[in-house]
């Protein structure tokens, strides 16, 4: 069960989390409670699964290259092709999405190169193309998820 | 220009920020520079861009957001980046990139993600995107995720590596 301590971190320090040398603290005096408290509801958070993590979200293609990648599979093929995907250290999101093109992933690399072989060994590995979508612009604006924590 | 150093730090926070008292600390010992160090490096990569966003990133599904959807558009190249924009000024939104169209077996050049609490409520807000957006005549695909295999914030390699280094002096 969420409390409004936690509904309130959830929310309110997406951005500008404070870089400051307390920010636990900081957070604690801005919300009007004790430092443990904030302390031990993050660590909660964190346990359940509900914060991946407090930290940066680098824009894209600012070190190194990504792109998205999306890919035809059938089916009864579908859970081997994504598990040998996901077992790339360069893979960081691996999603099954309704559409004939049900495979979709992000990859990660230092060069252009090192993205095209992974793609390639992809392919021989699994059998199936691989259709690559590099990102050309990005219009998004990141100020973090609104969460209506509420209903 | 980004210094090692500051691959290093990324590094170190990518993974996240511990949660202890004073975490910019831990991170600075780890990395032999000063506390103060830390913040204001982190400050200057948020300031400079290459750190987008700096503090809580929340797991959608777990907080009751299973419905996330990828909608695709065709979207003539001259509006894209005013549609981009446009799109993106929705709270509904959370991402908005131009990708290359792949001929005809993928005519897409515009993609955004709408994540909500219902299928149902994802569409009412794709709906009302394209209604206030101008899109009721632009050819669209929606993809709902179905079974998540892999989610992780992106590891760069690069940064993998400098930690690497830096901890083998």
């Amino acid at each position: 069960m969420l409390t409004t301590l936690h509904k309130q971190l959830l929310n309110n320090y997406q951005q500008n989390f404070p870089l400051s040398p307390t920010p636990y603290r900081d957070i604690a005096e801005q919300l009007g409670v004790s430092e443990a408290e904030v302390l031990s509801a993050f660590q909660a958070l964190s346990e359940q699964q509900m914060i991946s993590r407090i930290g940066p979200v680098i824009a894209p293609n600012s070190i190194g290259c990504s792109a998205l990648v999306a890919m035809a599979v059938p089916d009864y093929d579908l859970e081997w092709v994504a598990e040998v995907i996901s077992a790339y250290p360069e893979v960081n999101h691996n999603y099954e999405r309704e559409n004939r093109f049900n495979l979709w992933f992000v990859l990660v690399a230092d060069q252009q190169q090192q993205l095209q072989a992974v793609i390639a060994d992809i392919e021989t590995k699994t059998g199936y193309q691989a259709m690559l979508l590099p990102m050309l612009a990005d219009y998004f604006i990141n100020l973090g998820f609104e969460l209506n924590l509420h209903d | 220009m980004i210094e090692a150093i500051d691959f290093q730090l990324i590094a170190a926070v990518q993974a996240g920020l511990p949660i202890a008292a004073r975490p910019y600390a831990v991170i600075a010992d780890k990395l032999a520079l000063s506390e103060q160090e830390v913040i204001e490096r982190l400050r200057l990569l948020k300031a400079q861009g290459l750190i987008k966003r700096w503090g809580v990133v929340v797991k959608h599904r777990q907080l009751g957001y299973q419905a996330n959807a990828m909608i695709v558009m065709n979207i003539a190249d001259d509006s894209v980046a005013a549609v981009g924009r446009k799109i993106s000024a929705h709270n509904c939104v959370n991402l908005c990139y131009q990708r290359p169209r792949q001929g005809e077996t993928w005519p897409y050049n515009l993609y955004c993600m709408i994540h909500g609490k219902s299928r149902e409520m994802v569409m009412q807000q794709w709906e009302s995107l394209r209604q206030s957006c101008g899109l009721v005549d632009v050819a669209f695909e929606v993809l709902f995720s179905r079974r998540c295999f892999k989610q992780r914030g992106a590891l760069y390699r690069q940064a993998r590596q400098s930690q690497r280094e830096a901890m083998h002096g």
